[in-house]
């Protein structure tokens, strides 16, 4: 299986990316420059994390209209699967492949740590290898990740089981205490209307190996491999 | 072809929580200006274009900011006075 991975000028999570899929899960990968119009034949599109176009005018604002995200929409839409991660989260919210939009964080600080994340969906292609209310602890580093929704879209996507992961304590209890960045209903992680494009904060590639520390993000690989190469 | 300068404000929509507009107006009541109630931050940009009229310009601009100036999902934009460069010059 063939992962792309775009590099945005301003991009820092696209090497993060391809060494989870290369060097942990065992596929091939390839980057996809942002000025290119080919996807190179990936089944799997990661878009990754940074801060494309240096967060200009709003983080993702500028990326959205970069030539790859025409051949991404397009991926997208015939129902290829897509990863974006952080950065990449909030320019498919740009982009209009996910509803709402990621907002400066409520404590007005950048927070860098590890969360503990509720798997709320594990029928998803991206969470199929989790179990429903599994607790995950994967890493954060961000300043503009405050989900942000009207409450209409927010109980369509609760009402159609597209909050895949939300932001809790050890208990698995959701309290403002443990969303890091005052995310609406403390979300953490939503997928389009076709389940194919997810879009969250945490970095699922920075979890992936006993050396890092963390490997609750492995499983998230391992499902898209399971359930796209069959 | 005219050239005008227009200038656009895109401000956090009401009711969506600005905690830089908070921050700030928290500032302004240390400073004690305990007068102020609330306060929203935003962005002010300035763009010049060429249009065949005062009306052309203004419509561009309002699909610049629907498109991508500002976020249809947080924010309003209102578009200021549109003045040709000339009479901004004399301004």
């Amino acid at each position: 299986m063939k992962f792309g991975i775009v590099t945005f000028p301003g991009s820092n999570c696209d090497y993060d990316a391809y060494q989870a899929v290369v060097e942990s899960l065992g596929e091939e990968a390839t980057y996809l420059w942002h000025k290119s119009h080919d996807l190179a034949g990936s089944d799997v599109v990661i878009l990754p994390g940074g801060f494309s176009y240096g967060d200009y005018l709003r983080p993702g604002a500028i990326a959205r209209f970069s030539p790859i995200m025409q051949e991404v929409v397009a991926h997208a839409r015939r129902g290829g699967p897509v990863l974006a991660v952080c950065n990449g989260f909030q320019i498919a919210c740009e982009a209009g492949l996910l509803p709402g939009a990621l907002l400066r964080n409520a404590s007005l600080q950048f927070v860098c740590e590890t969360t503990r994340l509720r798997v709320e969906n594990a029928e998803t292609i991206f969470t199929s290898r989790y179990a429903a209310g599994q607790l995950l602890r994967i890493p954060i580093a961000h300043g503009d990740g405050r989900y942000t929704a009207d409450a209409e879209t927010l109980d369509r996507l609760e009402g159609e089981g597209r909050v895949v992961f939300r932001y809790v304590g050890a208990g698995g209890d959701v309290d403002a205490a443990w969303n890091p960045n005052g995310s609406m209903r403390a979300i953490a992680g939503i997928v389009n209307e076709g389940g194919n494009v997810l879009g969250m904060m945490p970095h699922p590639e920075r979890a992936v190996d006993e050396t890092l520390g963390l490997t609750d993000g492995a499983p998230l690989f391992e499902s898209l491999l399971a359930r796209v190469a069959a | 072809m005219n050239r005008y300068r227009v200038a656009v404000h895109i401000v956090p929509r009401r009711g969506i929580l600005d905690p830089q507009g908070k921050a700030v107006a928290d500032a302004l009541h240390a400073l004690g200006f305990a007068s102020v109630q609330d306060v929203h931050v935003g962005r002010h940009v300035v763009l010049e274009l060429d249009a065949d009229s005062e009306e052309s310009a203004r419509r561009d601009v309002r699909t610049m900011c629907e498109r991508l100036l500002a976020n249809p999902v947080t924010e309003d934009f209102e578009i200021e006075d549109v003045v040709a460069p000339a009479a901004a010059a004399r301004a």
